[in-house]
């Protein structure tokens, strides 16, 4: 009898869709660059070299951008069903973005406060990602906090929803009382986009990933213990409290870092783990979880490419995007199944 | 006696169990004392709030007891790190795992977690423990069905194999018969009785099926409000502990059948 099921042939398909998506996705959008001048780009041959800048510059690191931002948030969905044993959970419901959103708009608000050399300093792409993590950290740790106190999952995604409110206040009264630039400013972050990216940004937003990556798959073995419930994972020899730690470092990392870059995005945390479990029929998660990144890379590039309308100039808030997929996609798995289960 | 050479594998001194809290210490009951060998099925019984489940989450160090000492072979539960007592002690709990998609397979083979790296790899005594398990619990056939899929019978005997799986000298269950029909209560306790005798296990239940614990437990441990007797059946019905197990108004302990009837 097989105990192990090899999913070798699943990621390999998965990976070749995840090659195909990347070169549609940098081929198109609104200036028009044929194939071949695509790859020639890429290699440094291009005929013209606006059409170079606009691929290595533009396109390429948008590209990586959105596998990093759907993968990373799928990653940190599956950590937060397995945590809050809540097939609902994930990024935007439990109030981890619109925390991210608060640290964020501390930061782009208030800095206007402090004014001149200062507020520069504070914003940079580093301080931005602390203030989202930081944001999304306290928030995730707050929900947790009340976790262990009411045990009632239906009462863990109200307080999610109800700490998304909160920040959402705070947010209000802190945009009242500042300048309409640094409110443009931040509303447009807070439409989410994958573009303006530059490498700089692109680096630290794979360090952020791989990092919160290294210690999901460090503490798949616990999650894997944690899906059998607290008592269980504790009389199995887990060191409970140490490993929620590092499982919410590894959760608000993902998702703050990537919120801070590309602003909140919805659903893609929440219904991702749902799509992959139809096809990987497993709940061991160091299958689940490169599983889920790749998938959430997947729909993250297929979003980006729809956002751009191809052959437009225009570009629709990616956001807005991954709303009209991943709601379906939610209801339709809860028609189907009648239950989401996990 | 045979029961002499045995190694004892829990014992407990004065035990008092109850819950702390900032404001207070409730006790819910008190000198408890009683040591089990191995290769034992202990029942333990007694009326709804008599302290049943907290003494099995204080037995299984998920509560910290109030006062006195439990020992698991010969060292105190509080001296175990959680790694080293999962190798001595396995659980079935009342609550049904937070993951309802696993498979029997995978439901079992989390049980060798203590035994396994980092990554959960199974080698091949590891997978040997699993096969054995399920084989015993009589579960090779349900082996790739998903949990939400089997009866509550086949899922209680799935909480065992991931018990058994676990490979500890000690199995504690949390009334792992409710919700059974009397057939597959029937079989549940026998499966244990079986374990206890084929495998050396040593086995402490609770349940609210007395008719059938004094047919097949070799101790029973009785929980009353003012006492705890631990004894064999036999000699407890010989000492009238069922007579007082319950107010005397509705059912009464028929000696001679070894069973309750209403009155």
């Amino acid at each position: 009898m097989i105990i192990q099921k090899t999913y070798t042939r699943f990621f390999v398909l998965l990976c070749i869709l995840l090659a195909i998506l990347f070169c549609i996705n940098i081929s198109l959008g609104s200036v028009h660059i044929s194939i071949q001048e695509t790859f020639k780009s890429l290699v440094g041959t291009a005929s013209k070299s606006s059409w170079q800048y606009i691929i290595t510059q533009y396109r390429v690191p948008k590209a990586i951008t959105a596998i990093i931002t759907g993968g990373g948030l799928a990653i940190s969905g599956l950590l937060m069903q397995t945590l809050f044993r809540n097939p609902l959970a994930g990024p935007f419901v439990l109030g981890l973005s619109s925390g991210a959103s608060l640290g964020v708009a501390i930061l782009i608000l208030g800095a206007g406060a402090l004014g001149g050399v200062l507020s520069s300093v504070l914003m940079s792409s580093w301080s931005l990602v602390i203030a989202s993590a930081l944001g999304s950290f306290l928030v995730l740790l707050a929900v947790l906090a009340v976790t262990f106190k009411i045990k009632d999952t239906m009462a863990i995604l109200i307080i999610g929803l109800m700490f998304g409110s909160l920040t959402g206040a705070v947010v209000a009264v802190l945009s009242y009382f500042s300048n309409a630039e640094q409110l443009q400013q931040f509303i447009f972050w807070s439409f989410g986009s994958l573009g303006n990216q530059s490498w700089e940004g692109v680096a630290i937003l794979s360090m952020c990933f791989f990092v919160g990556l290294i210690i999901s798959i460090g503490s798949a073995k616990a999650l894997n213990a944690l899906l059998l419930g607290e008592n269980y994972a504790k009389s199995m020899g887990l060191k409970i409290k140490n490993n929620m730690l590092l499982i919410i470092l590894a959760t608000s990392i993902l998702a703050g870092g990537i919120t801070a870059f590309v602003g909140p995005i919805a659903f893609i945390g929440l219904a991702v783990p749902h799509v992959t479990r139809q096809f990987i029929k497993t709940s061991n998660h160091f299958v689940l979880i490169p599983g889920v990144a790749i998938s959430g890379a997947i729909l993250m590039l297929i979003c980006d490419t729809i956002a751009q309308l191809p052959g437009t100039q225009y570009t629709l808030p990616i956001n807005a995007i991954t709303s009209l997929i991943g709601a379906p996609v939610v209801i339709w798995l809860l028609t189907r199944r009648r239950k989401l289960i996990f | 006696m045979a029961m002499k050479t045995k190694h004892t594998v829990i014992s407990c001194q004065d035990l008092s169990i109850g819950y702390h809290s900032k404001k207070k210490t409730t006790l819910i009951a008190k000198d408890i004392s009683f040591s089990i060998a191995e290769g034992t099925l202990v029942a333990m019984v007694g009326s709804n709030g008599i302290g049943k489940s907290t003494l099995i989450k204080t037995l299984t160090a998920m509560l910290p007891a109030i006062s006195g000492s439990i020992q698991i072979k010969g060292k105190e539960t509080t001296a175990y790190s959680t790694l080293e007592r999962s190798s001595k002690l396995s659980v079935v709990l009342t609550e049904a795992p937070a993951s309802k998609n696993l498979s029997v397979i995978e439901l079992v083979s989390l049980g060798r977690q203590p035994h396994t790296n980092w990554m959960g790899t199974l080698s091949r005594q590891d997978k040997d423990k699993i096969h054995e398990a399920l084989n015993d619990t009589d579960l090779t056939a349900l082996a790739h069905r998903n949990c939400f899929e089997l009866s509550d019978g086949q899922l209680q005997r799935a909480y065992i194999a991931r018990a058994l799986a676990q490979d500890t000298p000690l199995i504690i269950l949390d009334e792992p018969t409710t919700h059974l029909d009397l057939y597959h209560r029937a079989s549940i306790v026998k499966l244990l009785k079986k374990l206890t005798e084929e495998k050396n296990k040593t086995i402490v239940y609770s349940t609210h099926e007395i008719d059938l614990a004094i047919q097949i437990s070799d101790k029973m441990l009785v929980m009353t409000p003012n006492q705890i007797a631990f004894d064999t059946p036999c000699n407890l019905i010989e000492q009238g502990a069922f007579d007082i197990l319950f107010p005397n108004e509705i059912v009464v302990f028929d000696k001679k059948t070894g069973r309750f009837s209403v009155t």
